[in-house]
């Protein structure tokens, strides 16, 4: 087996529009979650979310890759540049043809779709542009990076709601540690944040409409965010020969699945997801000093999250320090799991803890370290990063300081 | 029908009982009816009269809207409806 490890990170989502701007509006504890802007927003009942803001198409893309490019492949493509120029890769030859993209993402091109539905049953129109199915396909974003970067192995889209890009990062690991590929661009992108996609979220009436706050006991849901995460998966010999910079090294994961509920969250699945994830890397409970958690501040989640740490870590769970970037970015669905393994990165890479912010009042179901509103100093050798989906499927990534 | 015929009619179809079945003392946890299926009836409900009933699933407590039986629930709608411009 190979061992794999991470040589570039990218993102856009609504805490700034690269990795270190979003690391730093992390270490700093800083909120992206803000008033709604898009049309319609009046008639919504949820008028928040980790929108993401000052983002220019102009001069980034022609008129030809617009026509193309629904708003989750446009920050698909800002991300995987970033990722891929870090890690100072370039795809020719025999490591283009082995080398694929596997992509997270719930809902696609979700504006598309509303787009042209507003189009046609609203205004009455009887046409739709030429290119709205290649637009809001959900492989839409992987098939782009795959052509902006010459990627000719397996590339494809996985779509398991709010474990999509864990799934997604978890199968680029395999077949990067299999040897069936000795690099993958991976991680996920997701952008709601439009009439439609906010209404669908407010008929499940989970969502808060003032700010986003894990395992605080005053909590009242979740906030949604957008954006994207990508990363290039390489194999270390590989990284190693070329004098790539490490940012630290996936170690193993695991996937389970509750089979027990189309929403609630089962305690069970995710203690599963996270001892099936420590026992792949060959790892003890012990060793694990960050969970970046799933934490989506709705009453369900983080009570049965912090219950299924407690149970797989036991006297552990009460020194590792366990915390939910959501309140800060919001929660970006499918591509979610990636803009949060920056956390993880940054724990590993930098010592830095990303805080849970919004932290008002303890909660007895969740008394554990959630590293409240402050970031912290502290080194970490191993971190998690959970993520629990809607349908029951769980997804948990180990990483490992470089 | 009354406003509480009305909500009865829903209760129970949610909860697969006849409409004779609902008393106003029946809690939804007597009825069956689990978190998923309280907002699917205060969806058919809101439907049903034209009313936006507060309810955020994370805080059931939390809302003046009081879901602790049926007659409660019962009232709370008379309240908005009779609110209603």
């Amino acid at each position: 087996m190979k061992r794999v490890v991470i040589t570039g990170a990218g993102t856009i989502n609504s805490l700034g529009h690269s990795v270190p701007d979003t690391l730093e509006a992390m270490r700093e504890g800083r909120c992206g979650i803000a008033e709604l802007e898009f049309r319609d927003v009046e008639r919504l009942s949820i008028k928040i979310g980790g929108q993401v803001r000052g983002f220019e198409t102009e001069g980034r893309f022609n008129r030809q890759q617009m026509s193309l490019y629904d708003r989750f492949t446009q920050f698909t493509l800002m991300a995987a540049k970033e990722a891929i120029v870090q890690s100072g890769i370039e795809f020719h030859g025999d490591l283009a043809a082995r080398s694929g993209v596997v992509l997270g993402t719930a809902g696609g091109g979700v504006s598309t779709w509303d787009d042209n539905y507003r189009s046609v049953y609203e205004d009455g129109k009887n046409r739709v542009h030429p290119f709205v199915v290649p637009k809001l396909m959900n492989n839409a974003a992987a098939s782009h990076v795959s052509m902006d970067h010459n990627l000719k192995g397996p590339s494809f889209t996985v779509s398991t709601a709010c474990a999509s890009s864990n799934h997604a990062m978890a199968l680029a690991f395999q077949m990067v540690r299999s040897g069936a590929a000795p690099v993958m661009v991976t991680g996920g992108s997701e952008s709601m944040l439009c009439f439609g996609g906010v209404k669908a979220w407010e008929g499940l009436r989970v969502m808060s409409k003032d700010a986003c706050r894990p395992f605080s006991a005053n909590r009242n849901g979740m906030v949604q965010g957008e954006g994207a995460g990508i990363f290039v998966f390489e194999e270390y010999e590989h990284a190693r020969a070329r004098g790539a910079d490490i940012l630290c090294e996936v170690v193993g994961f695991a996937m389970s699945s509750d089979a027990s509920d189309i929403v609630m969250p089962s305690k069970q699945g995710a203690a599963r997801a996270m001892s099936g994830a420590l026992a792949d890397a060959k790892l003890n409970a012990d060793q694990v000093g960050y969970i970046n958690a799933h934490g989506t501040g709705t009453a369900a989640n983080d009570k049965t999250e912090c219950a299924a740490v407690a149970d797989v870590f036991g006297p552990h769970a009460d020194d590792l320090m366990i915390s939910s970037t959501k309140s800060m970015h919001g929660h970006l669905i499918g591509g979610t799991g990636a803009v949060e393994l920056l956390a993880c990165i940054m724990a590993l890479r930098d010592g830095v803890i990303a805080p849970t912010i919004g932290y008002e009042e303890p909660d007895p179901e969740c008394a554990l370290d959630v590293v409240p509103n402050e970031a912290r100093e502290a080194k970490v050798d191993v971190a998690l990063s959970n993520a629990f989906a809607f349908g029951g499927l769980n997804a948990v990534l180990a990483l490992k300081r470089a | 029908m009354s406003i509480t015929d009305r909500v009865i009619a829903i209760i129970a179809e949610q909860a697969v009982l006849e409409p004779s079945d609902v008393t106003p003392e029946s809690t939804l946890e007597d009825l069956g009816i689990d978190s998923l299926g309280l907002v699917e009836s205060i969806f058919a409900i809101e439907e049903e009269f034209d009313i936006s009933v507060p309810f955020n699933a994370n805080e059931p407590q939390a809302s003046d809207f009081d879901i602790s039986n049926v007659a409660a629930i019962i009232s709370g709608i008379e309240k908005l409806v009779s609110e209603k411009v």
